[in-house]
């Protein structure tokens, strides 16, 4: 954190521009932006996304059309606009210097793009230099916006996107008036995820995330996202239910069941990641093998699918019971590894459970009658497992409810929300508990956890099969939705999801300890190498770069666990919580009464 | 003093080798209720390796520990299950719990609320979570914590760190209390303030083991003394006893005991001490 207390030198742009010059460039630079985006860009079609249309915006133009609102709006809002005051509660820099940044950096990458993929610059027409040049003028604006210099370059430009320490309180809202912000933030939430979910090459994904991460980042350090977690705390179960209407709302807004395929899939993911947060978050046991239990309740599932490949092929139970089946076999699983391996401590847990993870999948490869048992077949798998059907709704078929069409990933997808809710419910109930704590008081210190009467063995072992018993529970809703098993994805590590190093970076990237960071972070994870087919085998390369760079820059994940927040970033200062987010369950039970 | 003097703790031939160390020497030992028993010895004396014997932390080699009557397995969560709670020599607190969850895990052998009554949130669980976090207010109230409850417990000063380590090992509701120098690194109002805690908690029913390497704390405070010197214990009994006795001068204090030594003398043998912790194994 900067000190913004320090004896303030002059304070003055790093561009030497009058205060009312920056602010108008920033103001005019983001609506000339904004504007850039009806003009053609390039002469030809090719490039994905129609960029030739003077009069409306096509593709990328799109983000840029929406990074130049942005700016916009900021520079607005630092005019003092009434009206506009929230958006900038403490009047600081950073949001419209991100902003501004957020506006170059997609329009400028689409312009390298067409020249790059298109083979020059020649391809460009005017609308396009039109664009370079207008979504420069906020990015020289912000960054002549007076700052204090402290003579030291690098202190400067942190100047810029930091985030103030003291932001003004809002002012209190009525009940209702909270869960209608609430509400109204989660529908955009909402079209966002869709947007991204829906990009349909990789250009407009990547021009997606630039927006998205500038305009997120900005909103944190306007304070907007505080404020927002706030209200989420005074609200808690109503943002939960808000979320999940948004998760069910979500395939009735696709009209391609391709994208509901992505939808289940990334909830799969998530739901296990958030079954691995209790075992990684919660009680810090490093387990480098859990996808293994992703893959003995699929198996489970497929045995008693009624596939005719399956060794009981005569066997079919209804889902209710295979889900069951599935959970519980991964229960014992879990058990079996657990029991042995809790004993261990740190390091030497991961090595186990790394050995085991891979024990899994080469036994499940080997029993196919020649080196083993007959049950799983081999690197073949358990293919042509049929859909699932309730009560005559038939997972398979495409159905069509209120005028929307359900298509069979769509299916999977909302049985899926279902089950991520059961999976939501266990955790929070778990983590808010005697249980609960007796984890975190093992991850912290096991010797005086066990000093303090915690049987650590029973505790941990707990843990790892509630972990097991969930990521199980999933894995029988994905072998209906991909149709068959096979050994392979159950591996350590892999190129795409899920795969249990996957797995582990979608919790430490989202947010350890948290609901929504493992599930935020699975998504990521699951959307990179989806959107990102270009980049083929260097996925990996980029994957692992990007994930070296957040570790160093915010190491307690995209969205912070406020213990683990404080354990990363000493502020030197006491930390006097919020008094009305003190304990989350009283709150939203006397909110809910109200 | 209490006349109604049954022994809660007693250990007997107590032994503990490291390899070729032995660290503890076959050391008898009884706590009787209502009593605060000093235990003191120069550095390395095995004072914290007693206590980690005692607690389960370690499996003595030799000898056996009672707790009123009952040998004691030694398995730390036995233990304080059984009656006994204690602190540490380096504070270990769960640094990134609150206040009132560090007392609510010491709670956790007085509950007895499982994995399944905290998912279906029953109205059983509820009124035992309440029940806990009032008994947990109450001895932060006792304490002086009360109104840092929601402060990370990291970001405590030090001293409070010691009193709340007292707290969490009390929320056990334990019939002894062992305290692993509870004044290290204290100032005198600090230690004036501690001494005050002991004796209250000593009037709540719960017999006191403490080390310390503060004299005039020690024998302020204790009923009764024991020196343990090189593993084996010299000497037992009143402060008096304790204090004239040549050979614990001989072998711990270096001169007679007559003018009890300065606090800043005290405060530096604990802040040596202090060092030294930092610096040694794992369970200390
Ligand atoms: N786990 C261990 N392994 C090997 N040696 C140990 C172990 N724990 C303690 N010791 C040794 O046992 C001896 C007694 O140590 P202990 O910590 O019990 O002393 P102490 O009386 O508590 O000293 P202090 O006043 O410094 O706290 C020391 O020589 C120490 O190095
Ligand atoms: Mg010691």
């Amino acid at each position: 954190m900067t000190d913004t207390t320090k004896t303030t030198p002059t304070a003055r742009g790093l561009i030497p521009l009058p205060l009312a010059a920056a602010r108008a460039l920033l103001l005019a630079g983001g609506i000339a932006t904004t504007a850039s985006a009806f003009l053609a860009w390039t002469w030809t079609s090719e490039f994905p996304g129609d960029l030739t249309i003077t009069g409306y915006p096509g593709g990328l133009q799109w983000l840029t059309f929406t990074a130049g609102i942005l700016t916009a709006l900021f520079a607005l809002a630092a005019y003092g606009i009434r009206g506009l005051g929230w958006l900038l509660p403490a009047r600081n820099n950073a949001p419209l210097v991100l902003t501004a940044i957020g506006a170059f950096g997609v329009t400028w990458y689409t312009i390298i793009s067409i020249a790059v993929e298109l083979g020059g610059l020649a391809n460009l027409e005017p609308g396009g230099y039109i664009a370079a040049i207008a979504s420069v003028l906020p990015v020289l604006g912000a960054f002549a916006l007076p700052e204090p210099n402290t003579g030291d370059t690098k202190e400067n430009l942190k100047a810029y996107i930091a985030k103030p320490d003291g932001i003004p309180a809002p002012q209190p809202l009525s009940g209702w008036a909270e869960r209608a912000l609430i509400t109204v933030v989660t529908a955009l939430g909402l079209a966002v995820f869709t947007y991204g979910i829906d990009t349909e090459y990789g250009e407009l994904f990547i021009g997606y995330l630039i927006v998205v991460v500038f305009a997120v980042w900005a909103l944190h350090t306007a304070g907007l996202i505080d404020r927002f977690s706030r209200l989420v705390a005074h609200n808690r179960s109503f943002t939960l239910a808000m979320g999940f209407a948004a998760a069910i709302v979500f395939p009735f807004t696709q009209s391609n069941d391709h994208y509901a395929n992505i939808g289940v899939n990334i909830l799969i993911f998530g739901t296990v990641a958030l079954g691995l947060n209790i075992v990684v978050g919660l009680a810090g046991l490093l387990d480098l093998g859990y996808v293994a239990f992703l893959g003995v309740g699929a198996y489970t599932a497929a045995l008693v699918s009624g596939s005719e490949f399956s060794r009981f092929s005569g066997v079919q139970f209804p889902f209710w019971a295979a889900a069951l089946a599935g959970a519980a076999a991964s229960l014992i699983f879990g058990v079996l590894i657990g029991a042995p391996t809790l004993r261990l401590r740190g390091d030497y847990l991961a090595i186990v459970t790394l050995g085991f993870g891979e024990i899994f999948r080469i036994a499940v490869n080997n029993m196919d009658g020649d080196s083993g048992p007959d049950i799983t077949n081999g690197p073949n798998g358990i293919p042509a497992i049929p859909d699932l059907s309730f009560f005559g709704y038939n997972f398979g078929e495409a159905h069509d409810i209120a005028g929307f069409t359900l298509g069979r990933f769509a299916n999977y997808y909302l049985l899926m929300v279902l089950i991520m809710a059961i999976v939501v419910l266990v955790y929070t109930r778990a983590a808010d508990s005697r249980i609960g704590r007796s984890w975190i008081a093992i991850r912290e210190d096991e010797t005086a956890a066990t000093a303090m009467g915690i049987n650590g063995f029973r505790v941990k072992l707990i843990a790892f099969a509630l972990g097991a018993t969930l990521a199980g529970l999933a894995g029988t809703v994905s072998a209906h939705v991909t149709y068959s098993v096979v050994p392979n994805p159950y591996q350590f590590a892999g190129a795409a999801p899920p795969n249990s190093a996957f797995l582990l970076a979608a919790v430490v990237l989202g947010g350890m300890g948290t609901v929504a960071g493992p599930i935020l972070g699975a998504a990521l994870l699951y959307l990179l190498p989806e959107k990102l087919v270009f980049l083929q085998d260097k996925s990996l390369l980029a994957f692992g770069i990007a994930l070296i760079l957040l570790m160093r820059f915010r190491p307690e994940g995209i969205i912070a666990n406020r213990r683990r927040q404080l354990e990363f970033h000493e502020t030197g200062q006491l930390d006097v919580p919020d008094t009305t987010t003190l304990t989350d369950e009283p709150a939203t039970v006397t909110k809910a009464g109200a | 003093m209490n006349n109604m003097t049954t022994p809660v703790l007693e250990a007997r031939d107590v032994t503990m080798r490291f390899g070729g160390l032995t660290a503890v020497r076959s050391v008898d030992f009884t706590v009787n209720s209502g009593e605060i028993v000093g235990l003191i010895g120069p550095n390395g004396a095995g004072k914290t390796t007693f206590f980690n014997c005692l607690t389960g932390l370690y499996i003595p080699t030799e000898g056996t520990v009672s707790y009123k009557g009952t040998v004691l397995p030694p398995k730390p969560h036995l233990v304080t299950m059984a009656g006994i709670a204690r602190t540490f020599q380096n504070i270990r607190l769960f640094a990134n719990m609150t206040v009132l969850e560090n007392v609510l895990v010491g709670r956790h052998t007085r509950t007895k609320e499982g994995l399944w009554s905290a998912l279906l949130r029953g109205p059983g669980f509820k009124k035992a979570e309440k029940a806990s976090e009032e008994r947990a207010m109450e001895l932060l109230e006792f304490i002086g914590l009360a109104d840092k409850r929601d402060h990370l417990a990291r970001n405590l000063p030090y001293g409070e760190q010691r009193k709340l380590e007292i707290a969490r090992a009390l929320a056990s509701e334990p019939g002894l209390l062992l305290l692993d120098e509870p004044t290290a690194g204290m100032n005198p109002q600090e230690t004036r303030a501690t001494e005050e805690l002991v004796f209250a908690i000593r009037d709540k029913g719960i017999a006191v083991l403490l080390i310390e390497h503060d004299m005039r704390f020690v024998f302020n405070l204790c009923d009764r003394v024991a020196v343990l010197v090189q593993g084996e214990k010299l000497v037992e009994g009143t402060s008096e006893v304790v204090q004239a006795d040549e050979r614990v001068i001989a072998a711990y204090l270096g001169e007679p005991f007559e003018g009890a030594p300065g606090e800043a003398e005290a405060a530096e043998v604990a802040a040596a001490e202090a060092q030294n912790a930092s610096t040694k194994g794992d369970a200390q």
